[in-house]
């Protein structure tokens, strides 16, 4: 699904690099997780990834189903699957959240050349999906995220991933100011979109988000080169041991 | 004190282009206000309160030519349960106007005031623009107190059940419009007002406010959309005890826009905000002039401007508030913003503030930028595209302005007035 190939990544602005040889494939319907210090380039891996500016790729590819997605559009990626969850999701007053995910739903489905969504089968599907987030009329109706707290922010990128169907989820640091009840209701809701078709790519600094969302493959990211790779219990080892052990042992 | 020559020959030069009204209650305010103009002259640019802004169109004796503009549009709050009165090129229109009786409320045409020797409004038509005129000179508003043609009169001594709706049509280009309304708020009672549309090539507008304790006025503008309009407006609001006022004034396109609004707070623990939000691309110049006087305890003001710019588009924002000595526990807030959508677009800002009492809490901020990238990001990271999503930011911006009006139907209506020019230059 997702194929990342030597990727090397500096910032636009100095001359600073991030990423220094990143591979890594994730597989339709199959959960990666990276794990990493601080610092160790696993937010800005997503940003590369869904486009935002600041960054240039120096070397290296990066394909969703085979097309490249580094020469395109923020939108151009959205259109073609790809979704990141934000670990801190902006907020944008005077924009209804209800029409904000019309627009986004609506704008795919015209890239991609399907029919957009009548008003009334919109309305249909989101309620339901906002149900089972535990997310209100009022929350669909207030400015997207504005007054939200920490965890109706999350919940509210996991609605806009249920809506948009991408075929490749990147979550950066999910869990990163959530309750456990939080957590759960936000894990319930990224499970509920794993799917045979579609990759995940779960970035967290801890395990706990993993006891939730279970990963099959985890990487180890450090100084902008994914340096262990391993099955859950490298997550463990990680949550008992710390990143000390790991990074001596490839040092 | 001999005005400089250029001045005193412009003033007399559209003094004398114009004729006065003669008859009934107001005619003495009217010669006062006349007398005003001769003394202080009209303004130039070495004014200081038009450094800013080249007010010579507003006071050329004769008005520039301003194209009238067809949007294809309907007009706005022609949905709403409304009183509707029509002004065609500042002259009421009786046809297209609503029978003006509604319960609550009592209106009349400024015109029908020179038959009549006794009348309530005398005691506001033109005493408050003339408390206006200090410390800062108004000269334009007391030319419109001189020369008004018409204007209505409004007496708000209830709840009436719906909004007052005053609707502008321009149809003739080269015309030249000078209205005056007075509206007096009783003790208790509530209105809403609404403005819209083009008024002419040329607009003097006054519109003095008078609200007594308990009272609230709820006035929302929107000045239509044809381009080379030159409007001057000047809002005088006198706020009495727990009494509120909230404006919102909202302006796409114009070649000239001076809003001028002067409050003052006597009686405690009044309420008034004015907002505005302006969407400008190209020649256009659009001026915010606000002062504010706190003469009263625990009153709360709010002055809330945004402005986007492109084009070449010039904003200007002047914000005074002035808190007299004893006006403790004033709440005094003022925020002017620009979104400057490219380097050829400007925003001047001039906010201050005067404070001459102990104990209160005022705050302003004026900043200018560009699109807010996290933003942007965050759109099209879900699918939206650029010039969509920049819209969308757009109004993220000015939603602040926006969110003063009370009513979910007129803000919905303003919002979708500003999306639509938005899309129209994407």
């Amino acid at each position: 699904m997702l194929e990342i190939k030597n990727l090397h990544v500096k910032l636009e602005e100095e001359d600073k690099q991030i990423l220094k040889g990143v591979n890594l494939t994730v597989e339709a319907g199959k959960v990666h997780a990276i794990m990493g210090p601080n610092g160790s380039g696993k937010s800005t891996l997503s940003y590369v990834l869904s486009g935002k500016d600041g960054y240039e790729v120096t070397e290296g590819s990066a394909t969703l189903a085979g097309e490249e997605l580094l020469e395109l559009e923020p939108e151009e990626r959205a259109a073609l699957g790809v979704f990141l969850a934000f670990q801190y999701p902006v907020e944008i007053p005077g924009v209804g959240n209800m029409t904000f995910l019309r627009t986004a739903v609506n704008a795919q489905r015209k890239a991609r050349g399907e029919e957009e969504l009548s008003a009334s089968d919109f309305l249909k599907v989101v309620r339901e999906k906002a149900k089972t987030l535990k997310i209100d009329a009022d929350m669909l109706k207030r400015p997207v995220n504005v007054g939200f707290s920490g965890g109706e922010k999350k919940r509210n990128e996991i609605l806009q991933m249920a809506m948009l169907e991408p075929k490749m989820c990147i979550l950066d640091e999910t869990d990163s100011g959530l309750d456990v009840d939080a957590m759960k209701l936000v894990a319930d809701g990224v499970n509920a979109l794993r799917d045979e078709g579609r990759g995940f790519l779960v970035i967290t600094h801890y395990q706990r988000l993993l006891d939730h969302i279970k990963p099959d493959v985890v990487h180890i990211m450090a100084d902008g080169r994914i340096i262990k790779t391993g099955g859950p219990e490298l997550a463990l080892e990680v949550e008992n041991n710390g990143y000390a052990d790991i990074l001596a042992e490839v040092a | 004190m001999a005005l400089p020559e250029l001045k005193q020959t412009t003033t007399e030069a559209r003094l004398a282009s114009l004729s006065l009204p003669t008859g009934g209650c107001l005619e003495g305010a009217r010669r006062a206000a006349i007398s005003r103009v001769q003394t202080t002259g009209l303004p130039d640019r070495r004014d200081e309160y038009w450094k800013y802004t080249r007010p010579d169109t507003f006071t050329a004796a004769e008005a520039p030519k301003a194209a009238v503009f067809d949007s294809g549009e309907e007009p706005m709050f022609d949905s709403f349960d409304r009183i509707k009165i029509v002004f065609v090129d500042g002259v009421f229109d009786p046809a297209a106007s609503d029978d003006l009786t509604l319960e609550g409320v009592s209106i009349e045409r400024l015109a029908d005031l020179a038959a009549k020797d006794i009348h309530w409004s005398k005691d506001i038509y033109g005493v408050l623009e003339a408390r206006g005129q200090s410390p800062v000179e108004r000269p334009l508003a007391a030319l419109n107190t001189g020369y008004a043609t018409d204007g209505v009169v409004i007496h708000v001594t209830g709840r009436p059940s719906k909004p007052i709706n005053l609707v502008y049509r321009h149809q003739n280009d080269s015309s030249d419009a000078i209205l005056h309304h007075v509206v007096k708020v009783d003790s208790g009672a509530e209105a809403t007002l609404l403005e819209n549309g083009p008024a002419a090539s040329r607009f003097n507008h006054v519109m003095e406010i008078d609200i007594a304790d308990t009272g609230a006025l709820h006035l929302v503008r929107a000045q239509g959309r044809d381009h080379e309009l030159r409007t001057a407006t000047h809002l005088f609001a006198r706020l009495g005890r727990e009494s509120v006022f909230k404006s919102f004034t909202l302006t796409v396109n114009g070649v000239l826009t001076r809003n001028e609004a002067v409050i003052e707070f006597l009686g405690d623990d009044a309420i008034a905000h004015v907002a505005g939000a302006c969407v400008g691309d190209g020649d256009f110049h659009h001026d915010d002039t606000v002062f504010v006087t706190h003469d009263a305890v625990n009153c709360e003001s709010r002055q809330v401007f945004k402005k986007v710019l492109r084009n070449g588009a010039t904003g200007v924002f002047q914000g005074k508030i002035l808190v007299k000595e004893g006006a403790q526990k004033t709440d005094g807030y003022q925020i002017s913003q620009s979104l400057l959508l490219d380097d050829d677009s400007q925003f001047l800002a001039k906010p201050e503030l005067e404070i001459y009492a102990d104990d209160v809490a005022c705050s302003h901020g004026s900043t200018s930028g560009a699109i807010d990238e996290d933003g942007l990001f965050y759109l099209r990271s879900r699918g939206v595209p650029e010039a969509e999503a920049t819209d969308l930011m757009t109004l993220a911006f000015l939603a602040e302005a926006v969110e003063e009006i009370d009513g979910a139907d007129i803000a919905a209506s303003i919002n979708d007035r500003l999306y639509g020019w938005l899309a129209r230059r994407r």
